[in-house]
């Protein structure tokens, strides 16, 4: 799908090129992520792929086609791009900056509005509140969000993005990261993403390539890449505590094991069945559900102390949570966060209750790594 | 009706309102003959129709210059053009007008032409200076993400460069229009009419009220449009 062969960029008063002679290949459908530390030209091989900046030496091919031989601004149209900076236009609205590239491609009003509606909610912004707003209005994380909305307007084949996700806060850009995961596999597109944090790097990549002054050091998979790094660059990069590493990896829902009914009570059951059941938990307390499944709150020993017959009148509440996409790593940021040893997991998209995870399990699966 | 075009309205009728009523006032009260023929119906409308049409031209010539003048300039290639350039601008507008309407007197002659070109040339600083710095103050990263995007450098001018300029070219228009009431009033001093006539007749044969007359008329227009253009702005500037 791309294919980058030995491009090579010198800026003017830099005394070293600022990409060397890197060659790499992209799939289609894959992620590829370029990880490296500040300054080592993961920018500038961004941009010689939408031909902001064209190349000294080298090439580039879409499709089998030379990059430098087509239209500079279809191909740019057909590529989506979040820059680093966000640029969103000040005096745009958030709609009309996401309509951009819709509307340089002649699209009716009608097909806009919806798309942009359709890319709010992607995002987790209101429509109705954000639409008519300016980006003066919005914090540094919406504005990154509309970024990445703005760039996934035209339904490009191919997207770069440049620290997608670098001003927001851990916890979202965990929510951001699984929500673009999970939006990836309906839409199959193929993606080049910059971060310079590994962790990102190893969750959102199907391969990562780590740069260094301009040169590639290693292009393989995650995995690849914690198990056997090219040298003590890459392995530095990685850092000591691997096998936690792999938790970044690998997914709640590939390692539940679906026991939901072990774990949770409906809220119309009463203290006989609670009872019962909490005996056999191994985590000492109860999920509570409704008719839907979804999570109420929790009852253990504590709970059964309190006035009430039902599960749904001695429930307490829980705040903590994961979904099912989410990599074990996040879950274990979560029971770090409220201090148990477990964490009920729900479906990403009905939000019923699927599992717990516990620590245990985590333990286990950092043991086998 | 929306409130700002109440406003644009008001402040209109306003102006016109004062002009009339004063300009009424000393046709119907003039302290003596003298007065009376100088403030003649027909001697201050030629009066303001001349300055009308001085002020009118320069103008026209000063945005039909100034503002693709300041744009070229921005383009990349001429850019360093244009810092020198705007180095001159600044300089060139610490000459008095005064003194630029007499050294192309001494050039091209006395008559209306003379002026239209001098008041022209002045009014095209800060019209040129203000879009080249409107423009070239835009962050990088905007203008690098328009094109990531595939607009069209055209189309990058026309919705991106020039609405965020708009603030700034207006001021230097603003700029420009008061300079240029202003220095019209002069132009009288090497034939060019306008309402500076009534200005220095009244001052030669001491007669306040003919002063005020052309004084207030000029201070009248350049008011007028530079509420207008403010009102543009408004209308164009949303963020
Ligand atoms: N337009 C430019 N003119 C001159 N030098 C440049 C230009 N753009 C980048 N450089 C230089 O090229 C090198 C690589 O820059 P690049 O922006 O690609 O780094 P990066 O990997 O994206 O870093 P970061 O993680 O900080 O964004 C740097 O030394 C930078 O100073
Ligand atoms: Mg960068």
């Amino acid at each position: 799908m791309i294919k980058i062969e030995n491009l090579t960029k010198h800026f003017p008063g830099l005394d070293r090129p600022a990409v060397n002679k890197l060659s790499l290949e992209i799939n289609e459908g894959e992620v590829c992520v370029l990880v490296g530390p500040s300054g080592c030209g993961k920018t500038t091989t961004m941009k010689m792929i939408n031909r902001l900046h064209e190349p000294d030496e080298g090439e580039v091919y879409l499709n089998g086609k030379r990059a430098s031989e087509m239209n500079q601004i279809d191909l740019r149209r057909g590529i989506g791009y979040v820059i680093q900076e966000i640029g969103l236009f000040p005096h745009m609205t958030i709609k009309e900056n996401i309509a951009t590239v819709p509307r340089e491609l002649g699209w009716d009003r009608e097909r806009i509005n919806k798309r942009v509606r359709e890319l709010l909610d992607l995002m987790g912004l209101d429509p109705e509140i954000y639409s008519d707003r300016r980006p003066a209005a919005l914090s540094g994380g919406q504005r990154q969000r509309v970024g990445v909305a703005r760039a996934l307007a035209a339904d490009p084949p191919v997207m770069l993005m440049d620290e997608p996700f670098a001003a927001v806060d851990p916890i979202t850009r965990a929510r951001l990261q699984n929500e673009f995961l999970r939006i990836l596999d309906k839409m199959d597109k193929t993606i080049i993403f910059v971060t310079h944090d590994i962790n990102e790097a190893i969750k959102m990549g199907d391969k990562i390539a780590v740069l260094r002054e301009g040169e590639l050091v290693q292009h393989s998979t995650p995995e690849e890449l914690l198990d056997a790094p090219a040298n003590e660059f890459v392995a530095q990069l990685v850092g000591r505590n691997r096998s936690i590493k792999r938790l970044h990896l690998i997914r709640v829902e590939d390692i539940i094991e679906e026991d939901a009914d072990k774990y949770s009570v409906a809220a119309e059951s009463g203290r006989k069945e609670i009872k019962d059941k909490l005996s056999e938990s191994k985590v000492g307390a109860l999920m509570v559900t409704d008719e839907q499944g979804c999570l109420l709150g929790r009852v253990d020993e504590q709970s059964l102390k309190k006035e009430g017959e039902t599960a749904g009148e001695l429930v307490d509440e829980i705040h903590d949570q994961v979904t099912a996409d989410s990599t074990l790593n996040d879950s274990l940021s979560v029971m770090l966060e409220s201090g148990e040893g477990y964490v009920p997991v729900v479906d990403e998209e009905k939000g019923f209750f699927r599992d717990i995870i516990t620590l245990q399990d985590l333990l286990q699966e950092v043991r086998q790594g | 009706m929306k409130k700002e075009n109440i406003k644009l309205l008001a402040v209109t009728v306003a102006i016109f309102v004062t002009g009339l009523v004063m300009v009424y006032y000393v046709m119907e009260n003039p302290t003596d003959s003298m007065v009376e023929r100088m403030l003649s119906r027909e001697n201050i409308w030629r009066a303001f129709r001349e300055h009308l049409v001085i002020v009118g031209v320069s103008m026209a010539g000063a945005l039909a210059v100034g503002i693709p003048g300041g744009i070229l300039l921005s383009r990349p290639r001429f850019y360093y053009i244009g810092k020198v350039f705007e180095n001159i601008v600044n300089i060139g507008q610490t000459v008095p007008s005064l003194a630029i309407l007499a050294l192309f007197y001494t050039i091209l002659g006395l008559g209306f032409n003379t002026a239209v070109f001098a008041i022209w040339l002045y009014s095209i600083l800060p019209i040129l200076r203000n879009t080249f710095a409107g423009i070239t103050s835009i962050s990088d990263e905007v203008i690098e993400s328009a094109r990531g995007m595939g607009m069209t450098g055209r189309r990058i001018l026309t919705r991106i460069e020039l609405p965020l300029a708009a603030p700034i070219i207006t001021a230097g228009i603003r700029t420009a229009i008061v300079i240029n009431v202003g220095t019209a009033t002069l132009a009288t001093f090497i034939g060019a009419g306008g309402l500076g006539d009534l200005i220095v007749t009244g001052l030669s044969i001491r007669r306040n009220m003919i002063i005020i007359t052309g004084a207030g008329l000029s201070a009248l227009l350049a008011i007028l449009l530079d509420f207008w253009i403010g009102q543009i702005k408004l209308r164009l500037v949303k963020w």
